[in-house]
Parts: structure tokens; sequence; C-alpha cells
């Protein structure tokens, strides 16, 4: 056991745990002012919702005892036997709860970032229902694959250092087939739907900043030159990716705030996979090549007039999938020795474990959400009524106003 | 007779207007935030990732009482100070007043619109009672 790293890991809990209000902010300053705190909840509802999950079972499915690679069992159900000593297969130097509470903070904030997709007119009782699905049937499994102790996936040596196909390709992918199930807001691609509070998307995407010290240099789980290393790719990709998003916008028009703020959590969203195992000057390509890549994804979407309201797909999605892929290239022993080498330092076999897990994470995670998206919609319905839709959410689906 | 004065002006010559009405004694008005378009269309914004068109742009509506003689002289005021040559001004409307009161001392008409200090005291056509 170790103090230090103890210490480390209690902040960096805290830090991850603050992205997912702060997604709210960043999510609910991009909706109408009608839709606000119905935004505003759809993130913020997970820090109940897994709270309570990860702790049942959620955790256990992902890191309990090996079932044939593909899934936990339940031996940590309701954290049974989860102390303050330190786990051999996952947290050598501080207490097993720790490692389960960092990782709690992570399976609350990846559905969240889901919610982008159905924004001002999801059903919330549908909304709810997907959710937990969501969050047994595709999170906990992938994430056993990716990082739990047998996980196929990680036995086949695939490089996620923070999340890259776990939580954001899986996230991305998810919205995706999740717009295309519950369709366009009424509406769209008629009349502009245009951001009620750019300072709050602004404030939201500082602090998802601030959360990504803990998200990224957190998962060293350990208070090392490794951490260091993953805080510093963290910070240079996303300013990387927000100045290139500054110069793209610019080139299309002016230089927008809410492009430039976009252009920073694309930039942290790449580098995930890769932060603990490239150097600061390979994130910069990593932010700098993600920049495009999701701004012309977003380009794409709109053109096709797909609703995915707040581009969590090309944000999340194509973003991390580049930085997933990147680290089969970019990664290098010389920066973490628990890791591996990728393409550009001799070892082309990364390059194809690192494509076989986004694909499969891409694949997984789009099937599993569109069947159950699908159910949901035949069964219950997943949208609000047309006259609840146009009354706007936060009054028809809560009861409450944002600007009284 | 008293009529209602409707000037649709752009936001950034709210003050303009308004400094210009007090030079000449229109002393009571009453704005609205209001959103339209005219000839003028809309601008283009810049998004997440490219541009859009908005068609509703912010404009002030500035609302007055007043009487009858006193509307050329306040068109013409209103219309100076919000001019710039650009489509997107704005229009002036107006509209006979059926009746006004005063509500604090139950005046009515001509009485109800005319302040200390104001257009008709400056033009030597009266004077508000209660000053």
């Amino acid at each position: 056991m170790n103090s230090g790293d103890t210490a480390w890991m209690l902040v960096s809990c805290a830090l991850v745990l603050l992205m997912t209000p702060a997604l709210a902010l960043f999510y609910g300053g991009m909706v109408r002012r009608k839709n606000v705190l119905s935004t505003l909840t759809l993130s913020y509802i997970f820090m109940a919702l897994i709270g309570v999950q990860w702790l049942l079972y959620g955790y256990s499915l992902a890191f309990g005892t090996d079932i044939g690679g593909l899934i936990g069992g339940l031996n940590f159900a309701g954290f049974n036997g989860v102390d303050a000593l330190p786990n051999d297969d996952y947290s050598k130097t501080i207490p097993h709860s720790l490692f389960a509470a960092f990782q709690m903070m992570f399976a609350v904030i990846t559905p969240a970032l889901i919610t982008g997709a159905f924004v001002e007119r999801v059903n919330f009782k549908s909304f709810l229902l997907f959710s937990l699905l969501w969050a047994t049937l595709v999170y906990d499994p992938l994430c056993h694959w990716v990082w739990g102790q047998g996980g196929w996936l990680k036995q086949l040596g695939v490089l996620d250092f923070a999340g890259g196909t776990v939580v954001h390709i899986a996230a991305g992918f998810s919205a995706l087939a999740f717009a295309l199930v519950i369709g366009p807001r009424k509406g769209y691609g008629k009349a502009p739907m245009e951001p009620h509070s750019i300072p709050l998307t602004v404030l939201g995407a500082g602090l998802l900043w601030v959360g990504w010290f803990g998200f990224n240099a957190g998962s060293a789980l350990a208070a090392n030159g490794v951490a260091v290393n993953a805080l510093l790719t963290t910070n240079t990709s996303a300013a990387t990716a927000g100045l290139v998003w500054m110069m793209l916008s610019w080139l299309d028009g002016r230089p927008s705030t809410l492009g430039i703020a976009t252009g920073m959590v694309v930039g942290l969203a790449a580098v995930t996979p890769a932060s603990g195992f490239v150097t600061p000057l390979a994130a910069m390509v990593i932010g700098a090549v993600a920049a495009p890549l999701s701004y012309y994804t977003m380009r794409f979407r709109d053109r096709r007039k797909l609703d995915e309201s707040l581009d969590v797909w090309a944000c999340h999605g194509i973003a991390s999938s580049w930085g997933t892929i990147a680290t089969g290239l970019f990664a290098t022993v010389a920066v973490n020795s628990d890791g591996a080498n990728g393409l550009f330092f001799g070892n082309p076999k990364q390059i194809g474990i690192q494509l076989l897990a986004v694909a499969v994470t891409m694949i997984f995670s789009f099937v599993v959400t569109y069947v159950v998206a699908k159910l949901l919609d035949w069964s219950i319905g997943l949208r609000v009524t047309a006259i609840e839709e146009e009354v706007g959410l936060d009054i028809s689906s809560h009861g409450e106003r944002s600007y009284s | 007779m008293l009529k209602k004065i409707e000037a649709i002006i752009r936001e950034d010559k709210v003050n303009d207007v308004k400094d210009a009405l007090m030079d000449i004694g229109i002393v009571g008005l009453n704005i609205f935030e209001i959103r339209g378009h005219g000839r003028q269309g809309g601008i283009r914004l810049v998004g997440r990732a490219g541009t859009y068109q908005v068609d509703m742009l912010p404009k002030i509506q500035v609302n007055i009482i007043l009487s009858e003689h006193n509307m050329e002289e306040t068109i013409q005021t209103i219309r100076k100070a919000a001019c710039t040559g650009e489509p997107g001004d704005g229009l002036i409307f107006v509209y006979p007043v059926e009746e006004v009161i005063r509500i604090r001392t139950g005046e009515r008409g001509q009485d109800a619109v005319m302040y200390p200090g104001d257009i008709d005291e400056k033009r030597g056509r009266g004077k508000a009672k209660d000053s």
C-alpha cells in the first residue's frame, strides 16, 4: 500500500466525478431554453443511477472473476470483498475499494455522454430503462473485455489507457445508433436550433478539461511518471485540437467560441486511449488530426440531415477511434514500460490489435444499442408526444422552468 | 386626438433614438425587445462546424403615446436617429388611440400624456397640471 498513490487516486476520483456535472453544462448550453433542465438531468441522473448499479452488480460484471473472457462473475456484487486492501489484479498499491470507486466514475460519465444524441425529445422513463440496460449489456461487458482480468481484448494486448474504446467509441457509436432509431427533433433542418447559452457550454468544456486530468492521469493508478506523462499528453492534445478547430472555424467564417470549446473536448477524447503510452509530441499529432476528423464528420452528419443532436458520434466516437488507432502507431515502452511499442517503434502487430479493438467496440456498441433502442421504441416508445416536445421537456417531463 | 407610435428599430440605435426623443421633449416611452425580419432577411452565424442562417433578428420596438400635433416631429426625429441607410433600419407604425387614463390621478386624454418639461411645454402649448 502506498499512501501517495492512494491520495492521488482519491483526488482523481473527485476530478472524474466532476466531469459529469461538467458534461451536463456542456450539453445544457447547446439546447434550446425549453429543454435545459431536461438535458442537465439526462447527465446528472447517472451519478445516482450508476452510483447504485455499479455497487450492486456493475463493478462485479466488469471486474469480477472472469467467465470465458466475456464477463465478470458476481463475486464482487454489492462490493462484497471489495475492501481497503490492495488487489493483486487491479490495484497493487491502493485499496481495492478505491480502484472500484475510481472505475465507478467512468461508468457514470460514459452513458451520460450518449445523451447528447437524443436531447429535446426523449421520454424520461424510456431513457432510464435504456440507460440501465446499456450499462449492463454494453458498458459492463466491454469494460471487462478491455480492462478486466482475463478479458479477451486485454489478453490480445490491446492498449487503451483511459477508455478510448470502453468510454468514447462505445458512447459515440451508441449515440449514432440511438439517433437513427429515435429520429430527428421536430422541425430539425427547417429552423435553426440555436444553443441557448454558449457560456454554459464553455464553462462545461473548461471543467471537463480539469476533470480529464483525473480521468487520464488517474488511470495510471499511481502518483508516478506515467501519470504525469498522461497529464501532459492530455493537455497537449486538447490544446492542439482547440487551436486547429479555431482555424477550421475561421476558414469557414469566424473563430467561433463554441467551436474552440468543442475542439478542446475533441482533443481530450482523442488522446484518452493513448495518454499513458505516447509522448506529448505524439499527442500533438493526435489532437491535430482529431480536430478535422471530427469537424468534417459533423459537417457530413449535418448534410445527411441526421439529428445526432450534440455530435457525440463526431466528437467522441470518431476522435477516439483515431486516438485508439494512433496508440498503435505512437505507443512506446520508453513512456510506459507496462505498455507496448507501436508501429513507429517497430511493432506493426500492435496496430492490428488496436484496429480490431476499435472495430469490435464500434460494432458491439452500435448493434446492442440499436436493438435495445428499437425494442423500447416498439414497446413503450422512446419519444415524448409531439405536443410535449413543442412545449419543451423542462415543463412537460419535469414540471419546472429553467428561467422564470 | 391621441396617437400611438410603434417604431421598430435596430438594437444598437435604441440609445440614439431615446436621446433624440428626449431632446425634443418626448419624455414618456417604453420598449419591447422583439425578434423579426423584413426585407433584410437574416444573417449567418458561426456554429460548431460551419455556419447557419438565422432569419429572426433581434429588434427593439419603441412605444409612444402622444398628441396628434406632435406626431410628425416625433416621426422625423425617430427616422433621423434610427437611419443607417442599410436594409434592416425598421418601420414606424401609427395608430389612433381611443383613450388614455393616468392611474395615479385619473386624468384622461391629452392631460394624461403630458409631463413636466415635455414637448408641449417646450413649444409653449401648455403645461402638465401636476408639475
